[in-house]
């Protein structure tokens, strides 16, 4: 890549012989998925930044199994655990941080009772410990003042009940938060989770993510924040649906600061 | 005259209680159809659940206006059958207001349940107008059929009249008692209970003779146990379960995070016998077979009621229709045709069936129906994002999620009958570790490519 970002993986760390501060675990949408990959490199730029000395495991790395598991392929999830598990053990990984809710929550709650026992992380609650640490700073730059909505993805905040690090991320910029009238424990579902990103949905009136957006718009804002890289997707469609993506903006909450920090 | 009323009245109890205890033993045998399920784990956490939710109806009052009239209707209904307890003794016995010798606490208490028989009798018309007359989207939808709709509206005429009967008995008794009528006035002189609402109705029994008084008194006396003891019985046919199931189903709910899914246990095993090297390559077949000269060989998922676990069931018995999951499901909300609602009253009518099936035939004789499309369909089913939005919503701690994903673990494990294009998704992660159709190989492009 033409900027100059470092990513160096397990295996050059293990060639080495040291052990990384945090593995960053990228996932199958922050590896191919082209939005997606914008997020992953302006979260990449953040640890630069910080100088956090992390890793990935690239060509290793595996689907997580999540949508496997959401769909009720319980077998081929497993299949997928496993060989995570084996990865990850080899390297004997303590701590894991990712920018999707999805391989967040799999990872920290359903591998632990398949013999994978990690300490993970969003990557929104580690850019706040990065904060809070003094690593990292973060000042308003172009966000300043703007109207910014927040949506929760439904696996980070009522699956886990991380409300309040995203948001606090977004105060950090000085932003002028505006909550939708379905928010945190109530948010509406996107309408990407359950393995539903990867088929048509059921015939009905409204595709999920036109209406989610629609609630959005309602309350007038220049950015819609997300802190799932699927999210991103459907609410960057809806935006798109609505014809409003010259005025409305999707963007990551790393992709916000990683801006904001001209990074 | 009044033996053969104390008899009527130890009758009608036995009988009454009787057939209670019957329907309990029966829904708890149906519940027992269901798969074990250990959720004893953390009692401290799980009674203060309890408390909050199914006591302190926490959730309820997250809708104000519903909620707050909830709360008046339910106290005042559980507080006022305090009263039964005397109209129990005095029945059995033949005395009248046995707990009047208490005097001035006995007249308190009797004012306060006058007040309450008041607010509850507001608080029930109110509810009927917000179900039959106010356009509220969690009452109209398709599941609302004939009878749960009709449920619904018979419990609050239901109240209704054992509220008005509470205070018609109370006016009449309050004007024999003026008219210091044999059997009902006090030794003392005094005026036993208090009367703040029913002294309103008083001009409506003007010039009434006693006789005429203590013929309304008895009538509404009668009706209203004959009432309680019939509501005792309904409970098991009716929505309103709840009253007694949402305390267990509470304390059973699920502790974990609510995106965190259990493992199969029987999956892991498999999985792990594929995955180790050293595993005999012949010991799987021969074990495989041991199991099925066992019995069955373990099923993944749910078709059928028997497939769930007790929980499910238990959930399935306490869903009150509310249709507060509903109004928040991403799918429902968007014209699927998915509706968690639905989904816990399917589970209950097919567990009723199955029940009625035992009933008949002393053990279940296959009806030639399941879960599973003929009550379910997979149209539902997929609909689902997972989003956890009705087990955040639901005021009993019902997890219709668990269901969805455990009929659908039997349709993709034991059928694989999924959606196609969901089928090529699962193919992409088998062959190469991403729901999409990209190679593994590829996975670090992003940190080189522009
Ligand atoms: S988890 Fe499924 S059924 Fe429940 S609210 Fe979300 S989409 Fe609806
Ligand atoms: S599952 Fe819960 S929220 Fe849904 S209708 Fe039943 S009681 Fe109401």
């Amino acid at each position: 890549m033409a900027e100059n970002i470092k990513v160096p993986t397990m295996a050059e760390f293990m060639a080495e012989g040291k052990q990384p501060e945090v593995l960053f675990w990228v996932g199958c949408s922050g590896s191919f998925d082209d939005r997606a990959k914008k997020i992953t490199k302006a979260f990449v730029r953040l640890l630069n930044k910080a100088k956090v000395d992390f890793a990935v495991l690239g060509t290793e790395e595996s689907c997580t199994g999540d949508p496997a598991k959401r769909a009720g392929n319980e077998f081929l999830y497993q299949m997928q655990a496993a060989g995570n598990i084996e990865v990850l053990n080899g390297y004997e990984i303590k701590k894991i941080v990712t920018t999707c809710p999805h391989c967040f929550n799999i990872i920290k709650n359903e591998y632990p009772g398949l013999g994978g026992n990690y300490e993970v992380m969003h990557h929104t609650t580690f850019l706040k410990s990065l904060l809070e640490e003094g690593r990292l700073t973060v000042e308003g730059g172009k966000f300043k003042g703007k109207r910014i909505t927040f949506h929760d993805p439904c696996y980070l905040g009522r699956g886990n009940g991380i409300y309040e690090a995203p948001r606090d991320l977004l105060r950090k910029l000085e932003v002028e938060l505006v909550e939708m009238k379905r928010c945190k424990k109530d948010a509406m579902c996107c309408g990407a989770g359950g393995a539903q990103m990867f088929k048509e949905p059921e015939p009905g009136k409204e595709d999920v993510n036109v209406a989610r957006t629609e609630q959005a718009i309602d309350v007038k804002p220049e950015v819609i924040a997300a802190g799932c890289p699927f999210c991103n997707t459907m609410m960057t469609d809806g935006v798109k649906a609505k014809n409003r993506e010259d005025n409305i903006a999707v963007m990551d909450i790393a992709e916000m600061i990683a801006t904001a920090e001209d990074l | 005259m009044q033996i053969l009323a104390q008899v009527a009245f130890i009758l009608a109890l036995a009988i009454g209680i009787g057939i209670f205890i019957r329907n309990i033993r029966r829904m708890i045998r149906n519940i027992n159809l269901g798969r074990e399920i250990d959720r004893t784990d953390n009692s401290s956490k799980r009674w203060k659940k309890m408390v909050k939710i199914a006591l302190g109806q926490y959730k309820m009052v997250r809708r104000p206006v519903s909620g707050i009239i909830h709360v008046i209707v339910y106290l005042g209904f559980i507080i006022i059958n305090i009263e039964v307890l005397e109209i129990i003794i005095d029945g059995i016995f033949g005395t009248h207001r046995v707990f009047s010798v208490a005097g001035a606490p006995y007249s308190f208490l009797i004012g306060a349940f006058e007040i309450l028989a008041f607010l509850v009798l507001v608080g029930v018309i109110i509810f009927w107008i917000r179900r039959n007359v106010l356009n509220i989207y969690r009452f109209k939808a398709r599941e609302l059929t004939e009878w749960p709709k009709n449920d619904a509206n018979y419990i609050l005429y239901f109240e209704m009249v054992l509220m008005s009967l509470f205070l018609i008995m109370n006016a009449a008794d309050y004007q024999l008692q003026l008219n210091l009528a044999p059997h009902y006035a006090m030794a003392s002189g005094e005026i036993a209970g208090a009367f703040p609402v029913s002294s309103f109705l008083l001009p409506l029994l003007d010039g009434f003779s006693d006789s005429t008084l203590i013929i309304i008194e008895r009538t509404a006396w009668w009706l209203h146990i004959l009432g309680i003891l019939f509501f005792l019985n309904y409970l098991y046919y009716s929505k309103h379960l709840h009253i007694l199931l949402a305390f267990p189903n509470v304390y059973f709910s699920k502790l974990k995070p609510k995106a965190e899914f259990d493992n199969i246990d029987a999956v892991t095993k498999e999985v792990q016998l594929m995955m180790d090297p050293n595993a005999d390559p012949f010991a799987a077949p021969a074990e495989a077979e041991g199991a099925e000269e066992e019995g069955e060989p373990e099923k993944f998922g749910a078709s059928d009621v028997f497939d769930l676990n007790r929980v499910q069931l238990l959930n399935a018995y306490t869903c009150t229709e509310c249709g507060r999951c509903t109004d928040q499901c991403p799918a429902n909300n968007t014209g699927k045709l998915l509706s968690p609602r639905k989904i816990m009253m399917d589970t209950r009518d097919r567990l009723e069936a199955v029940g009625e099936n035992i009933n008949k035939n002393g053990k279940f004789v296959d009806d030639g129906k399941q879960l599973l499309d003929d009550h379910i369909t997979r149209e539902e089913l997929w609909a689902c994002t997972t989003c956890q939005m009705c087990i955040e919503a639901c005021p009993v701690g019902i997890d219709p999620l668990s269901i969805i994903v455990e009929m659908r673990r039997y349709l993709m494990m034991e059928q694989s009958a999924g959606p196609a294009d969901l089928n090529n998704a699962m193919g992409n992660i088998e062959n190469n570790g991403a729901p999409w159709p990209y190679n593994q190989m590829d996975r670090l492009n992003w940190a080189t490519e522009n």
